[in-house]
């Protein structure tokens, strides 16, 4: 029975990224459009075949290199076996339990306690913890945090999210860079009174607008269930939900939302980075932690 | 008509190879987690020797402890079957138990780096033997219900595929490990 979920639950991520990685696509190339029609609707066919190229390279930079990205923006150092032999042994133990290859393991200098993990398949599996997570959780807490990782690695969650992260994080800087421009230097192109692109533009410009915020409610709407779902399929490595269920009480008697990252990689954490103030400001990435707890205590 | 027959004949061979392939890769999976317990056996048998020579030092009235691990390990090395080697492990985790529960009467042992190293090493071991036990015995129930069900059965026939037996936990396992002081 559990074999069949995680069966559905993979075939459903892999789908789910070609999904993404088509929409990013496409919605780069009538970005291009938009824009084009903004400024200069004459050369609309170059910006379009401009864009068709960057979304190519764009979309297979993202697919190879999104994992190491996601890294280097939290400044994750890689772990070593004479420094973190606890963390590694934990790791290599519920690789076991997975049946998948022993991930890489990094760590973040922060007394905040928090975990995520990312990587494109299998063999590619990376698990990143914060050195405060190490240091307060005690072992069979750690093995439901890692469990709960390895879990998102066995689903392939993280190739999805970290897709997401990445290729809507992309987006979001890059609408937001056009915008500015609109808003700075964007007054002469109105001078030029185009009508035939009028409607379009405004569409454009709500597109523009809105896409950002769609790509993150797909986002949010995701998040939630896959980190219930990782959060049982982790119970169900160790054979011991209380494990991960007292470290998430632990996270939310610690964490003060200390932890600096961008909010484009949030939601591939297990706790939410940020702190409650801010998270009700953005709409929370994560389910509420009193609920996860109960629902891993009454398993 | 032809035409239909030949499609239904493709059809029928794909099933029938997807299924075959199915089997095969579930019984090598089967296999791979057998043999990562194995790795994992053979692992804590290298680390024996060097807990014994670290523990003797200190634990000089503890001599049937140490024997009853090193005997242990021996019994193990000569196992010729994989039911003695998990005997022969059962009996190797009790008696390290013993040796650890003994070791908390010794505050310099336990403050030793290299039994402090070892034991770390010692118990991430037991707990990969438990985990990798647990996918091997995840992975045969899969086998077993590929093979032992319709259509499932048909095949693994033709390929002479059988179910395959359970890791059981021994009787010595079940009992609680008893701590001679």
């Amino acid at each position: 029975m559990d074999r069949l979920n995680v069966q559905d639950e993979i075939s459903r991520n892999k789908f789910k990224s070609l999904v993404l990685v088509g929409i990013v696509f496409l919605s780069l190339i009538f970005l291009a459009y938009a824009i084009a029609q903004f400024y200069d609707p004459a050369s609309a066919y170059l910006f379009v075949t401009v864009a068709l190229i960057f979304s190519l390279l764009f979309t297979i930079f993202s697919y190879y290199y999104s994992d190491k990205i996601v890294l280097a923006s939290v400044r994750a150092r890689p772990a070593n076996k004479k420094e973190h032999a606890y963390l590694v042994n934990v790791v290599e133990e519920l690789a076991l339990a997975a049946g998948i290859s022993a991930p890489k393991i990094y760590v973040i200098d922060s007394d905040e306690i928090n975990a995520f993990a990312t990587g494109r398949n299998y063999e590619h599996g990376v698990i990143c913890v914060t050195s405060g997570l190490m240091n307060i959780l005690n072992r069979s807490e750690l093995e439901g945090v890692i469990a709960h990782e390895m879990s998102h690695i066995k689903n392939y969650d993280v190739r999805f999210a970290t897709l997401v992260a990445v290729m809507v994080g992309m987006i979001i800087i890059i609408s937001d860079l056009f915008r500015r421009s609109l808003w700075f230097g964007g007054g002469r192109s109105r001078d030029r009174d185009n009508k035939g692109g009028g409607i379009l533009q405004i569409v454009g410009l709500v597109f523009l607008i809105l896409a950002p915020i769609f790509v993150k409610l797909i986002q949010l709407a995701i998040s939630r269930k896959r980190e219930y779902l990782a959060d049982s399929n982790g119970a169900f490595l160790t054979r011991y939900p209380e494990g991960l269920a007292s470290a998430l009480e632990k996270i939310k008697k610690n964490n003060k939302g200390e932890l600096k990252v961008s909010r484009a990689v949030a939601s591939l954490f297990i706790a939410n980075p940020f702190s409650a103030k801010k998270v009700a400001e953005m709409i929370s990435t994560h389910p509420d932690i009193d609920s996860r707890i109960k629902k891993l205590r009454s398993m | 008509m032809i035409w239909i027959l030949l499609a239904l004949a493709v059809v029928i061979f794909l099933v029938v190879v997807s299924y075959i392939n199915r089997i095969i890769l579930l019984g090598n999976r089967v296999d791979n987690a057998w043999s990562q317990i194995d790795v994992q056996l053979k692992k804590r048998v290298d680390l024996v020797p060097n807990l014994v020579e670290t523990v003797k030092g200190y634990m000089k009235h503890e001599k049937d402890a140490i024997s009853a691990v090193t005997k242990a390990r021996e019994r193990m090395l000569g196992a010729k079957t994989d039911e003695d080697r998990l005997k022969a492990n059962s009996q190797i985790a009790g008696a390290l138990k013993t040796i650890f529960a003994l070791a908390e009467n010794y505050p310099n042992l336990k403050a030793n780096e290299n039994f402090m190293m070892l034991q770390e090493e010692l118990s991430a071991v037991e707990n990969k033997i438990a985990y990798s036990r647990q996918f091997y015995n995840d992975s045969i129930l899969m086998y077993n219900n590929l093979v032992s069900t319709f259509p499932g059965v048909i095949f693994a026939g033709i390929i002479g595929k059988e179910k395959k037996k359970h890791l059981e936990i021994t009787a010595e396992e079940r009992k609680p490990v008893k701590v001679k002081f």
